[in-house]
């Protein structure tokens, strides 16, 4: 009786610890997105006296800025100023979201359909060979772009495409992750659901079209979502493959206003953030399961 | 018995053809490039080519700015993975625990991983800069303060970046192999008087062994990539020790050194395939007497 009662109160005490140290880390996680959106609603002068001495540094601090910074969770007034300022003034952020668009939705799109013809290919028999190509693909998934960017750039540069969205856009299409997430969902489709439709006389395409991706929604969407906050928020491709202002996603073209215009950076980068939010928030269980798949390399 | 050889022959030949859009795109982006890569690592200049065998590479283990690269990826490497497996296992277990609120947390510890890094640099700058918040919070305590982005602590503040990005997607691969622990295991081993923290060491721990080499094999990796978050908190240049391999390559890039790039990239391939190599056979070694 005694043991059990101690046992409990043990237990009662990990949990409440437990519980702590969750919140503790939430809070650290959520903080900086919760910032940065509420301070977008900061107007230009509340910015400038609250960070200038940080932000204002490289585009010359003058002399009314306060030295001291502190970060504010809530402004003193809410003004949408900024909001203004980004959608209707100034053309050119716009243009760099819209070309963030552009450069990611046809790779989302593209890579759907490609990974998931090929992880049916890859599902439906397996051979000595297909193995081989199967291993190939993960070791290309895992290879950081320090080594992918340059055979990338040699192709391009012989396809005379480098500097244009097609030098980011085509590489894009054909990285290994969704083959490897797909063909793994596929793998746990039960062999009697195939079985059945062959059968009743279903063709190949009709398998894979009518069972294969009826049963692996959540894998694609998850890896829709991968996909999308992958190439949302590319850097290194730009830098090398697309050294062209005009064409710029905003993902590089953000950190050069952090430093100019502090007020609209922050209207900028909640704008940004929100449609990975967005589908973040919508798709978080078929993300979960996606990632899930990954899990083990090998099997 | 022949009729069957031919469905089998059949059938093989449709499923390469599902597989064939993928992999030309696969071949002609990455694959047959980078055989190019390899020839050209191994001459001295796309316009003579004349073939100087490993001169190229002799030259980058001389170059400095290469060995600086090398050295800061290193270090970053080994700071980074070793407090991702340990933070996104710990956020696990407390998520694998009976605590109320499991999937609005989370929902909280995976929520950084779909924010672009462009748009909380910011933030960071904010906190970390010589006037930031961080500074003038450890004043209240009397420390001097510090110049964090150009300092030797530097690296630790785009660590702090990068484990608040990536935390979330471990934990995810960790739970994944925790709610796999099989259940009587534990309750047996309870009723045998174990305690949580022996229950785990014991049992648990056995069971994520393949997940954890997977973590770190991914960590690892992710560490190697680590570029996008100095590039956009510091620019082009940053701090020494802040420049990673990325950063060497990017400037190489610039000048079109083609052998020199390409001896660069055919090395850091090779480290990968090795360390691929090591995980799988480290798996194989420590996670067998699970799998059955």
């Amino acid at each position: 009786m005694k043991r059990t009662s101690r046992i409990r109160f043990f237990r009662t005490l990990r949990l409440t610890l437990f519980f702590v140290w969750a919140l503790c880390f939430a809070v650290v996680f959520v903080t900086p997105t919760l910032l940065t959106f509420t301070n977008s609603f900061m107007s230009e002068t509340e910015l400038t006296s609250s960070y200038g001495a940080v932000l204002g540094n490289v585009a010359g601090g003058s002399s009314y800025m306060s030295q001291d910074v502190s970060l504010k969770l809530i402004p003193d007034m809410v003004s949408f100023k900024q909001y203004f300022t980004f959608l209707l003034q100034s053309p050119d952020y716009l243009l760099k979201f819209w070309n963030s668009v552009i450069l990611t939705l046809p790779i989302v799109l593209g890579q759907m359909i490609l990974a998931s013809l090929a992880s049916y290919g890859f599902y439906k028999c397996r051979g000595k060979v297909k193995n081989v190509v199967f291993f190939s693909y993960i070791i290309l998934m895992l290879m950081p772009y320090q080594v992918t960017l340059v055979p990338n750039f040699i192709v391009s540069e012989m396809l005379g495409i480098i500097n244009t969205r097609w030098a980011i856009i085509l590489p894009g299409l054909f990285t290994p992750l969704s083959v490897f997430i797909l063909t793994k969902s596929m793998r746990r489709i039960p062999q009697a659901a195939i079985d059945a439709a062959k059968l009743d006389g279903a063709g190949d395409f009709k398998i894979f079209s009518k069972i294969c991706l009826p049963m692996c929604k959540n894998a694609l969407y998850s890896v829709a979502i991968l996909t999308f906050i992958d190439n949302w928020n590319m850097v290194e491709q730009v830098l090398v493959l697309m050294d062209n202002t005009e064409t710029q996603p905003l993902s590089v073209f953000l950190s050069q206003i952090n430093t100019g215009e502090v007020g609209v950076a922050f209207a900028v980068a909640t704008v940004y953030m929100i449609p990975p939010i967005l589908l973040f928030l919508h798709g978080e269980e078929s993300l979960v399961e996606g990632i899930t798949y990954q899990g083990s390399v090998k099997g | 018995m022949r009729k069957r050889n031919i469905k089998q022959v059949k059938e093989k030949t449709a499923s390469w053809l599902y597989i064939f859009p993928s992999l030309i795109g696969v071949l002609t982006f990455y694959v047959i490039p980078f055989g190019f890569v390899i020839y050209y690592s191994l001459i001295d200049n796309v316009i003579n080519k004349n073939f100087v065998g490993i001169e190229n590479f002799k030259n980058l283990f001389t170059n400095s700015a290469f060995l600086i690269a090398s050295k800061n990826t290193l270090s970053f490497s080994v700071i980074t993975v070793t407090l991702a497996v340990v933070l996104s296992l710990f956020l696990a277990i407390l998520l694998d625990s009976k605590i109320p609120g499991k999937s609005k947390f989370r929902t909280c510890f995976l929520s950084p991983m779909m924010v672009p890094t462009a748009s909380i640099i910011l933030i960071w700058q904010v906190i970390f800069s010589f006037n930031g918040s961080f500074n003038t919070f450890i004043e209240i305590f009397g420390l001097e303060p510090v110049d964090w982005m150009k300092s030797e602590y530097s690296q630790i503040v785009v660590a702090l970046l990068f484990l608040w990005k990536n935390l979330g997607y471990n934990m995810i691969l960790f739970m994944a192999a925790l709610s796999n622990v099989p259940k009587d295991q534990l309750e047996a081993a309870e009723v045998d008087g174990a305690g949580a923290v022996r229950r785990f060491f014991k049992i648990k721990l056995r069971y994520i062994s393949p997940s954890l080499f997977f973590v770190l094999l991914l960590s690892l990796i992710n560490s190697f990539k680590i570029f996008r978050e100095v590039y956009l908190l510091t620019g082009q240049w940053p701090y020494e020790t802040l420049y990673f391999l990325q950063h060497f390559m990017n400037n190489t890039f610039k000048n079109l050194d083609y052998p020199k790039l390409s001896a660069a990239a055919v090395i850091m391939s090779v480290v990968i395939v090795v360390i691929i190599g090591v995980i799988f056979i480290l798996e194989d070694k420590f996670g067998k007497d699970v799998e059955e």
